[in-house]
């Protein structure tokens, strides 16, 4: 049960941290490497507060406290953006990425608020709830969460049916163009920082009261490259997609981690997969799929997928095998017989490199023609869809 | 109104390192008036345009804008002052819908800045003047069409419909009905006559046709200098207009 809860929380956070990212990457088009930076000092701040309010035996609602998070990452969002946001594209992300790695080095430089290697600690069970909730439980601080959650959703989802939302895609499509309806493409974008280092701040003052510690992590390029994983692997084209990527990726990291050490290897394939075979992301394949599935079309592409998924599955396997045996090789295991499936392998036989390579070899070449057929099906449905009257 | 004219440039230049491309242009365009200017390739047409609108600084030489010198100022805070301009090559938002673009282009002017309070779906005036636009240019059954996946002819006509969105009085648009077929342009002449009424037009526009179909007077640019304006009858008739540009089968047009 609190495992559950754990794993929930954790996905709340990263829904609003994930929403957060991609109000930059997919509704302005500004691809960030550093925005763990609001997120760490959204955190950062919230404990500090916490502790202030704690130690001057003020009243404290934690109830509230994200939203001081909030403030502090709207407040570097202005302060870094008027710097970050004059160009867009590569000198956008290298700006990002200069100064994620700036903050991210000051934690060594500044340990009295950093608090150094150690970070800082904090209870949230300052024993002043309302109507007896402390947040003493998990299950009360998952509510707390949830309720961020649903609320930064609401607030997210409604700014991009406002006047600035809309300006942010235009100044997505064509920078140029909007100078000349009137509009700073800088201004737009300025704001848009700012707006998602709010944002950003919320998701990191509610992970410092789940965790009650934070650490230098909180502003690093990990969690950075983390939550544009989640981005393009839920899909930057529509507000949802970076829903399904923070809900996936924080339960395969949790899932995948506790069954292998690759796991990091494993999301890197992943990443790749999306990135070069499905652009859009999961709601991007749900988006092409729900319009076939609409035109009544479904029925022509699944057997295709079918039959592609057999390979794709003999690909899947002989790959885990080979990058499970080659860990099983390494210096951190002694056992070099490991399981996969029902499968026994042992990484100092020949025989099960060679059946894994031939699995893969195998795999990929029916694959090839596999895709043939879907490519095909592919396009009898686009031509069925080009003339379905609208 | 004032007496100013809409557009007045004294000794406009503009030089690529050692590339001279306007060599000191001089105009001043009345309000209201429809103005064309024609000249060869490479004259400097498109330069022209794009030093006017500031999406290029001017070397030397002022603009004036309504009487009021714009000459420094960024391609914003002139459309802002009430001069808009379109593209030679579509320039549109091509992932939002065809009446996004619109009510994207007509939010300055109805006053709504930055602003992430108001909802887009309750800004009536917003949804009303950008449907008004949209039905200017004929676009109605494509509403709700991605911008991207229109027709060339329709991106043409959204083009025209983004840069009069914002109700500027001085409107430059740039080769209108280039790449357009005889009765696309037709129908794109008849849309410009429409949409510019009672407005200050230039345009430049490679098209005799066109040009002479909808221009009061005519400038005629060559090397980066305006070597005649006039009416069409005028520019006709000129001498100098012949032997330097047009040729001798332009009578016949």
């Amino acid at each position: 049960m609190s495992f559950v809860l754990s794993l929930l929380s954790r996905i709340g956070i990263m829904t609003i941290f994930a929403l957060s990212y991609n109000m930059l990457l997919g509704q302005t088009g500004l691809l960030s490497f550093g925005h763990a930076v609001y997120f760490g000092l959204g955190s950062f701040a919230t404990l500090h507060l916490l502790n202030a309010l704690v130690a001057h035996g003020l009243p404290v609602s934690i109830t509230l406290l994200p939203l001081f998070g909030g403030l502090a990452g709207l407040a570097f969002g202005l302060l870094f953006g008027f710097f970050t946001t004059r160009r867009a594209g590569t000198t956008f992300a290298m700006i990002s990425l200069g100064i994620g790695e700036m903050v991210a080095s000051s934690s060594l430089m500044f340990p009295a608020f950093f608090g150094g290697e150690g970070g800082i600690t904090g209870n949230r069970v300052t024993g002043r709830g309302l109507f007896g909730i402390d947040y003493g439980t998990p299950l009360q601080m998952y509510c707390l969460i949830a309720a961020w959650a649903a609320l930064c959703l609401l607030l997210t989802y409604g700014l991009t049916q406002t006047p600035l939302g809309r300006l942010a895609n235009a100044v997505r499509d064509n920078p140029e163009r909007v100078e000349f309806i009137g509009y700073s493409p800088h201004s737009i974008r300025y704001r848009m920082v700012a707006l998602a280092g709010f944002f950003a701040g919320i998701a990191g003052g509610l992970s410092a009261l789940q965790y009650e510690i934070v650490t230098a992590e909180a502003l690093s390029d990990h969690l950075s490259g983390l939550v544009i994983l989640m981005a393009f692997v839920g899909g930057t084209g529509t507000f949802y997609g970076p829903l399904i990527g923070a809900a996936l990726v924080t339960v395969l990291q949790v899932a995948v981690a506790s069954v292998t050490p690759a796991w990091p290897f494993y999301f890197g394939l992943v990443f790749l997969l999306i990135v070069l075979y499905a652009p859009g992301g999961i709601a991007g394949l749900l988006v092409q799929h729900k319009a076939v599935w609409q035109a009544g079309l479904l029925r022509r592409l699944l057997p295709a997928y079918l039959v592609a998924a057999l390979p794709g599955a003999a690909v899947l396997l002989g790959t885990v095998a080979v990058v499970e045996m080659a860990y099983a090789r390494g210096p951190e295991r002694g056992d070099a017989r490991l399981h996969l499936l029902f499968l026994p392998l042992d990484a100092r036989s020949a025989v099960s490199w060679v059946l894994a390579a031939a699995a893969i070899a195998a795999g990929i070449l029916l694959l090839k023609i596999a895709s043939k057929q879907v490519a095909e099906r592919w396009e009898s449905v686009h031509a069925a869809l080009a003339e379905a009257p609208r | 109104m004032s007496a100013a004219p809409a557009l007045r440039l004294s000794g406009l230049c503009k030089s690529f390192g050692n590339a001279v491309i306007l060599k000191g242009v001089e105009l001043t365009i009345a309000k209201g008036e429809r103005h064309a200017i024609i000249g060869p390739n490479g004259a400097g047409k498109s330069t022209l345009f794009d030093v006017i609108s500031a999406r290029l600084p001017a070397s030397s030489g002022s603009v004036a804008l309504n009487g009021e010198d714009v000459s420094g100022l960024g391609p914003l805070a002139i459309h802002r002052r009430g001069l808009s301009r379109s593209f030679q090559i579509t320039n549109i938002f091509p992932s939002l819908t065809v009446f996004d673009n619109l009510r994207c282009s007509v939010l300055w002017s109805l006053g709504y800045r930055y602003s992430f309070w108001n909802r887009l779906a309750r800004l009536r005036d917003a949804r009303e003047r950008a449907g008004e636009v949209l039905e200017q240019i004929g676009l109605q059954r494509r509403r709700e069409t991605l911008a991207g996946v229109l027709s060339y002819a329709e991106q043409r006509a959204l083009e025209i419909g983004i840069t009069i969105a914002g109700g500027a009085s001085v409107l430059l648009l740039d080769e209108p009905t280039s790449g357009m077929s005889r009765s696309e342009s037709d129908e794109a002449v008849a849309l410009i006559r429409k949409v510019t009424a009672g407005k200050t037009l230039v345009m430049v526009e490679h098209d005799m046709s066109v040009v002479f179909g909808l221009a009061d007077r005519i400038s005629v640019l060559v090397y980066g200098q305006i070597l005649a304006t006039g009416t069409p009858a005028e520019i006709r008739a000129s001498a100098v207009v012949q032997e330097a540009y047009l040729g001798k089968s332009f009578t016949h047009a």
